[in-house]
C-alpha cells in the first residue's frame, strides 16, 4: 500500500516499518502543559499520538484543541472523534478545523455510553455511527465534497482509521465487522487492548484469509497492567475486555512492589510475540496515565529508535 | 402501545395540594393495558389523594373519570360537563392525552399523573419493553426485524459496538445488545451475509430532528 496522505503514520506504515503509536488523555482542565508534558515523555518513541475524545464520557479538554497543541509542539497527532457528542455538521466542521492545522490522522469511534461519565443525564447524539463517520471522512478527502454535495475548498488529507475489538461478542462477526469497516474506508485499525493473544491471532488469521490485511494496517493495542487489582478490574468490569485467568494469576503471583514491572514484562513479551505475527503492522501502546513507561516498553520490545522519514 | 408509568405520589400531591377539587382522569387505551392510567389506577390514585387531604383535615373533592381515548378530541370534549366543575385535572393518559385535555379545557390546569416512556409491548405480565421510537423511516427490513434505533443505547445502524458482552449491552447486564439480537436473527433467517451491508447515513428529518410531525391523509378527511 502506498501513502495517499501527508500523514507521517501512513508513510511509516507504507515504508514497511512496524509503527508505534501511543495515546495522551487530555486533562480535566484548561492547562495545555498537562498534555504537552505527557507528549514530551513519549515523543522520541512513537510515530504518532492518539488524543482521546472525552474518553469514558468524562468531560475533558477537547481532543481537537489538544491535537493542535501537539501539532504545534512538533508531534504527529491522531485525532480521535466519537459520534456520541456531535452531529454531522459538527463532525465535518471539526474535521475541517483539524485539517486547517494539518492534522492528518483521524480515528473514528462511536464512544463509550454517556452513562459511564460525569454527565450521565446528558443526551447522546449518534447522528452517524463510527462506520458512517469513516465514510464521511473518506468522502470529504477523496471526493473533496461535503456530505451535502458542495465542494470543499482545500479538502482534508486525513489517514482514516477505526477501532476493532477482536474480543467483543459475538466473535463470529468480529472479522465481518472488520471487513465492513475496511469497506467503509478504514485504512488503519487500532485494536482493543490485547491480553488474550491466542484469540487475537485467531482473529488476525481469519482476517488474513479474507484478504483484509492487504487493505488495512492493523496496529495491535497493548496496555501494560500496573497491578493485580487493575488486571482483575479490567477482566471483570470493563465491557468488551478479555483478560485471561493466567494473566491475572501471573501478575497476582508477584509481590505487590514488583507487579508494575511484571505488567510491563507481560506487555513487552506480547509485542515480541506479535511482531512475528504476519499482518501486525504496528503497535498502539495505551499506557493509561502511565505514559512515562512507554519509552521503556518501546525500547525493550526492540522498536527503538523510530524510523526517520524525509 | 404507548407505555407509561405512574409518577410518584409525592410529586402529584405537590402539584395539586392547593386545589379545591381534583378530577383524576384515566384513559381506556394504552395506559389501561400497561396498567398506568386505566380506571383501576384512577381509583387507586383518587383514594390516595382523599386519604392525604383527610389527614390534612381538608375538604377537597376528588372525582374520577376514565375516557375512552384522551388522544381524541371527540371523546375529550364529550366529557365537558363532568370535567369543568373541577379546579384541576390529573391526567393519567400518556403525554398525548394529557395535552389533548389541556387543549380542550383551555382555562383548566391539567397535570400529568404519569411519565410517558416509550412505544413498546408486554414481555410478560407486569413487564413492558421498548420497541419503537417513531423515527419515521422504518429500517426493520434491513435489520432482521429488530430495531437498532430503539434498542441500541447508541442507536448504531452498523453495530455492535465494542462494549457488547455475552449478548448484553455495555450500559447494563439487564439490557440485551440489539446488534447481538440482529445477528442471531439474521443467522436464523440464513441471511448473515446481510450483516456486511453498510447501512448508509440515515435521513433523520422524518424523526424528531425534523420538527413536530403531522400526518395528513387527504382521502379520509371530512
Amino acid at each position: 500500500m502506498s501513502a495517499k496522505t501527508p500523514s507521517r503514520l501512513e508513510r511509516v506504515l507504507a515504508a514497511g516499518h512496524k509503527a508505534v503509536t501511543s495515546e495522551c488523555g487530555p486533562p480535566r482542565g484548561s492547562d495545555p502543559e498537562v498534555i504537552l508534558r505527557k507528549a514530551r515523555l513519549i515523543r522520541e518513541h512513537v510515530d504518532a499520538v492518539n488524543v482521546t475524545d472525552n474518553q469514558t464520557s468524562v468531560t475533558r479538554l477537547c481532543s481537537l484543541a489538544s491535537c493542535v497543541h501537539l501539532k504545534l509542539a512538533g508531534l504527529e497527532p491522531i485525532l480521535q472523534m466519537v459520534t456520541r457528542d456531535r452531529n454531522r455538521i459538527a463532525l465535518q466542521s471539526d474535521i475541517l478545523g483539524a485539517a486547517s492545522f494539518d492534522i492528518h490522522n483521524l480515528l473514528c469511534l462511536s464512544g463509550d455510553h454517556q452513562s459511564f461519565g460525569d454527565c450521565a443525564q446528558g443526551q447522546n447524539v449518534h447522528d452517524l455511527d463510527s462506520m458512517q463517520l469513516i465514510q464521511t471522512a473518506r468522502h470529504m478527502r477523496d471526493e473533496g465534497r461535503f456530505l451535502g454535495g458542495e465542494e470543499i475548498l482545500r479538502p482534508p488529507k486525513m489517514f482514516v482509521g477505526a477501532a476493532a475489538n477482536p474480543f467483543a461478542d459475538p466473535f463470529e462477526i468480529r472479522v465481518p465487522r472488520l471487513a465492513k469497516k475496511v469497506a467503509a474506508g478504514a485504512e488503519f485499525i487500532q485494536t482493543q487492548c490485547i491480553f488474550n493473544l491466542e484469540k487475537f491471532e485467531l482473529w488476525l488469521s481469519q482476517a488474513r484469509e479474507r484478504g483484509l490485511l492487504e487493505k488495512v494496517y492493523i496496529l495491535a493495542g497493548l496496555t501494560p497492567l500496573k497491578s493485580a487489582g487493575m488486571a482483575k478490574y479490567m477482566k471483570n468490569r470493563v465491557p468488551g475486555m478479555d483478560v485471561p485467568e493466567e494473566v491475572v494469576k501471573r501478575i497476582s503471583g508477584v509481590p505487590k512492589e514488583g507487579q508494575a514491572q511484571e505488567g510491563i514484562s507481560i506487555c513487552v513479551e506480547a509485542i515480541e510475540r506479535l511482531k512475528e505475527a504476519p499482518g501486525v503492522a504496528g503497535f498502539h501502546i495505551m499506557a493509561i496515565e502511565w505514559e512515562e513507561k512507554v519509552p521503556e516498553i518501546v525500547e525493550r520490545a526492540g522498536l527503538f529508535p523510530r524510523p526517520a522519514l524525509d | 402501545m404507548i407505555v407509561a408509568k405512574g409518577k410518584p405520589l409525592e410529586e402529584i400531591i405537590e402539584a395539586v395540594k392547593d386545589s379545591q377539587s381534583i378530577l383524576v382522569a384515566g384513559c381506556n387505551e394504552c395506559v389501561t393495558v400497561c396498567e398506568a392510567g386505566g380506571s383501576k389506577e384512577v381509583g387507586v390514585l383518587a383514594a390516595a389523594l382523599r386519604l392525604y387531604f383527610q389527614n390534612q383535615g381538608r375538604k377537597v373533592q376528588v372525582g374520577e373519570i376514565t375516557l375512552q381515548r384522551q388522544c381524541d378530541r371527540e371523546y375529550v370534549s364529550q366529557a365537558r360537563e363532568e370535567v369543568e366543575p373541577y379546579s384541576v385535572v390529573i391526567s393519567l393518559a400518556c403525554g398525548v392525552g394529557c395535552q389533548f385535555m389541556a387543549e380542550e379545557y383551555a382555562t383548566l390546569p391539567v397535570q400529568p399523573g404519569v411519565n410517558t416512556l416509550f412505544m413498546g409491548g408486554a414481555l410478560e405480565r407486569g413487564v413492558w419493553s421498548e420497541r419503537c421510537q417513531g423515527c419515521g423511516n422504518c429500517l426493520l427490513a434491513l435489520t432482521g426485524g429488530i430495531c437498532p434505533v430503539a434498542r441500541c443505547a447508541k442507536r448504531l445502524l452498523n453495530g455492535p459496538c465494542g462494549g457488547s458482552t455475552g449478548g448484553k449491552c455495555e450500559i447494563s447486564k439487564e439490557v440485551d445488545c440489539a446488534w447481538h439480537l440482529i445477528i442471531e436473527r439474521l443467522k436464523a433467517l440464513g441471511r448473515l451475509e446481510d450483516y456486511e451491508k453498510i447501512i448508509p447515513l440515515k435521513d433523520w428529518s422524518t424523526d424528531r430532528a425534523g420538527g413536530p410531525r403531522k400526518v395528513v391523509k387527504e382521502e379520509v378527511r371530512l
